[in-house]
């Protein structure tokens, strides 16, 4: 008797433990933007890092009069976004990853800015074309450019050097003499990779490979995936190979996950790298945290030689449900209008410059802003090489590509970027990871694009 | 004497009523919190995911109806079977290692004497860890360049392999990352053995019988109501395992970039399926199949158990 109860004690308790299955099942709470007044507008994944991001926070509340501007400060969270829209109770405003953009606009969680550009008269022309139609689709308007990165070549001149080669050697457009390069830039100690000669940056910087050796990863309608094309599996092939002849990926993503980044000791002030195509903002990174480093910048160029700059950034979008539409055109509008980012450089630059370090510039998305922080608001700071690579970063600016903008969003980043992952963990060839891609890319085009 | 006993004993009867009556409500009131949060907050999402997993539900749009085609098309996604795949083997590897290492502490435990207290302790510190922590120390501890674990594995001159980018070695890692959180089964453990009765011990001494047979004979038998529990928790909470690999590969947009398939673990894919790619639907179809999964297991669990678990008082 007192076995049965045992048993059936036990097996009760087995019951409950599937029962505690269900929270995978039950998905996760939502999030409240607004207040039961409505007299608060909220934003989504923006953060208010330096001078920059705040001051035009500050210039937006005051053109939000009568309204309490609350900023959810943080990276764009996509979970807590689904929640909040399917839950009817959307942020007012977000700040998202243009790639994002389209995935969102497909779905119609987003509100097409046609209306909120006529009644504002935003002039389209001030922005960047490259940069608003990555938040566009199918030639819609769905978010304003907030920022704008470009790809530019960083060199660690002391490195270049020491090995007999200059900074001028760092060339992309010859691809087996960038091997040759990486392959003697690179440094080891028994086993241990100790220095990366080259990083090609996969799989981030992929569709930049892509690109340089003529290829897109998508048609430029957004519609078809490219991803198996012979130019990208000829791409990856060789920017694989570019990690394999320092070590392989096991010994070289180690090393780049120890680099203190952020830090004093970062890989360009420890001589862990020779050089990479990096994003733009880290040249101010390096600036705050190593100034006096033998900092060297170059471009990317494309197997012809022409001058290559893979472009991205976030922008602002005005979600479908918001209980503020007029507001937040007004507010979109002020946050990306060129005064505001004129008025939040000189704050910054300023905030910089009192703090001892030097202002690289800023580049917004906004031309006639960018004109004017190049112009006017950005001076030489007597450092050559932060001088020369603000030089580099605002010429290479002027120009640049994006992935075109697609219904699939992250659906098909994820794609290629998990094709590139199981050939550097060496579970697929590329040929095999970027067909696999392809369908999956393709099958996530077609379902997002249905009835379109 | 009859006629005044009667009307006393239907006074008394009706009382006994009324007191069972009050207690019956009194135990569904002390239930109720629990019956309510089943049926919200379990139940009722459990019927609304049966239901959105015959739609094409994406959280945003019009819901349409698209009959079975989520459940056929998890036979077709390889990335279903990859991360079923790979949870299993997760599961095949962590549950064993951790049953196991949790006993071994558990009986070092009982012979610390007066010092237990503090043990217990330090052995349940870790579980207080937020597995978000956790993913992130398997990254650094696990760095096959820089990493504590390689650089002990070099004093002994072995070359570690690269934990956290090879797909042969990251569920290996990510198994004795877990191990980190066993204390939780070591009390329980502990609490078993402290039960076990010392006279079985003393009449196996007697009969000469040695250290392992005692353990194999006595020991083992008596807790195995106690094994057999943590078996099926432990294994359940393996095949839904989720924080450590999302936030090491997947959980930023950094980690995403170097997603590891070998970390795909069937939660994961679920979650990006739901909330990446906003199809609700077909995670809700996902949902089904694991929830499905772990009862089979269960229930094998559950029947060769029979044959391994004995029960205080239970005849043989």
């Amino acid at each position: 008797m007192v076995a049965a109860h045992h048993r059936t004690a036990h097996r009760i308790l087995a019951l409950v433990s599937v029962t505690a299955t269900l929270p995978a099942l039950a998905g996760c709470g939502g999030v409240s933007f607004a207040d039961t007044e409505s007299k608060t507008f909220t934003t989504l994944g923006y953060g208010m890092d330096d001078a920059l991001a705040s001051d035009r926070v500050d210039t937006a509340r005051t053109a939000l009069k009568g309204l309490h501007l609350q900023v959810n400060e943080g990276q764009f969270d996509e979970q807590q976004f689904l929640s909040a829209v399917a839950a009817g109770d959307p942020p007012d405003a977000v700040h998202m990853d243009r790639t994002l953009i389209g995935g969102y606009a497909a779905r119609g969680a987003l509100v097409p800015l046609t209306d909120c550009i006529k009644k504002e008269h935003i002039d389209l022309g001030a922005f960047n074309r490259t940069a608003l139609t990555e938040g566009s689709l199918d030639g819609t308007v769905y978010a304003l450019p907030d920022s704008y990165n470009s790809r530019l070549l960083l060199i660690d001149d002391k490195v270049v050097k020491q090995n007999g080669m200059r900074e001028s050697d760092v060339r992309t457009d010859d691809w087996h003499a960038l091997r040759t390069l990486a392959e003697r830039l690179k440094k080891t100690d028994g086993a241990k990779l100790t220095r990366i000669g080259f990083d090609p940056k996969i799989p981030e910087f992929f569709p930049l490979w892509a690109k340089a050796n003529g290829a897109d990863l998508v048609s430029a309608d957004g519609r078809t995936a490219h991803l198996n094309d012979p130019k990208v599996v000829q791409a990856l092939t060789y920017a694989v190979g570019l990690i394999n002849a320092q070590g392989g990926w096991g010994r070289f993503k180690s090393l780049r996950d120890s680099f203190d980044q952020f830090g004093a000791k970062n890989q360009f002030a420890t001589d862990q790298i020779g050089a990479m195509p990096m994003e733009d903002w880290y040249v101010d990174v390096l600036a705050d945290s190593s100034p006096d480093v033998r900092l060297a910048t170059g471009v990317f160029k494309d197997r012809r030689g022409k001058a290559l700059n893979w472009t991205s950034g976030f922008g602002w979008a005005i979600p479908r449900g918001t209980r503020h539409l007029a507001r937040a055109c007004t507010f979109i509008k002020t946050m990306t209008a060129t005064s505001t980012w004129v008025h939040a450089a000189r704050t910054k630059a300023q905030e910089v410059r009192d703090a001892g370090h030097a202002y690289t510039g800023d580049v917004t998305g906004n031309l006639q802003a960018d004109r004017i922080i190049e112009h006017e608001i950005w001076k030489p700071t007597g450092n050559p090489a932060f001088d020369r690579a603000s030089r580099t970063l605002f010429d290479i600016s002027r120009e640049g590509f994006a992935v075109p903008s697609n219904a699939a969003g992250t659906e098909f980043k994820n794609a290629w970027q998990n094709a590139v992952n199981r050939v550097l963990s060496g579970e697929q060839s590329p040929r095999q990871a970027l067909d696999q891609a392809q369908k999956v890319a393709q099958s996530a085009l077609d379902i997002a694009n249905e009835g379109r | 004497m009859t006629n005044t006993t009667a009307p006393r004993a239907v006074a008394a009867t009706a009382a006994g009523k009324r007191r069972v009556r009050r207690e019956t409500w009194a135990a569904y009131g002390f239930l109720s919190p629990w019956v309510i949060g089943f049926l919200v907050f379990t139940a009722g999402p459990m019927i609304a995911s049966l239901v959105l997993s015959f739609t094409d539900y994406d959280g945003i749009g019009t819901t349409h109806s698209v009959g079975t085609a989520n459940y056929r098309q998890l036979f077709d996604d390889p990335s279903v079977a990859k991360a079923l795949m790979n949870t299993l083997v997760f599961t095949a590897l962590r549950v064993p290692l951790q049953m196991a290492l949790a006993l071994v502490l558990a009986m070092l435990l009982m012979k610390a004497g007066r010092a237990s207290g503090v043990f217990r302790t330090l052995f349940y510190l870790p579980v207080m860890t937020p597995p978000v922590a956790v993913g992130i120390l398997f990254l650094l501890l696990f760095n096959g360049n820089v990493g504590l674990i390689n650089e002990v594995l070099g004093w002994v001159g072995i070359t570690g392999p690269s934990w956290t980018t090879d797909a042969s070695w990251v569920k290996p890692g990510l198994v004795l990352t877990s191990l980190w959180s066993v204390g939780s089964t070591v009390i329980i453990y502990f609490a078993a053995l402290r039960n076990v009765p010392r006279e079985l011990y003393e009449a196996a001494e007697l009969d000469g019988v040695g250290r392992w047979n005692r353990f194999r004979h006595v020991t083992v038998p008596q807790i195995s109501g106690t094994l057999f529990f943590t078996l099926i928790v432990n294994t359940i909470a393996s095949l839904q395992t989720f924080t450590e690999a999302y936030t090491a590969f997947f959980g930023s947009a950094n980690s995403q970039t170097y997603s590891n398939d070998a970390a795909l673990f069937y939660v994961v894919y679920l979650f990006q399926q739901a909330f990446q790619y906003l199809h609700m639907g077909y995670a809700s179809a996902m949902a089904w199949l694991l929830f499905l999964v772990i009862v089979a297991i269960t229930l094998v669990q559950t029947k060769v158990s029979k044959r391994f678990v004995y029960y205080e008082g239970e005849e043989r």
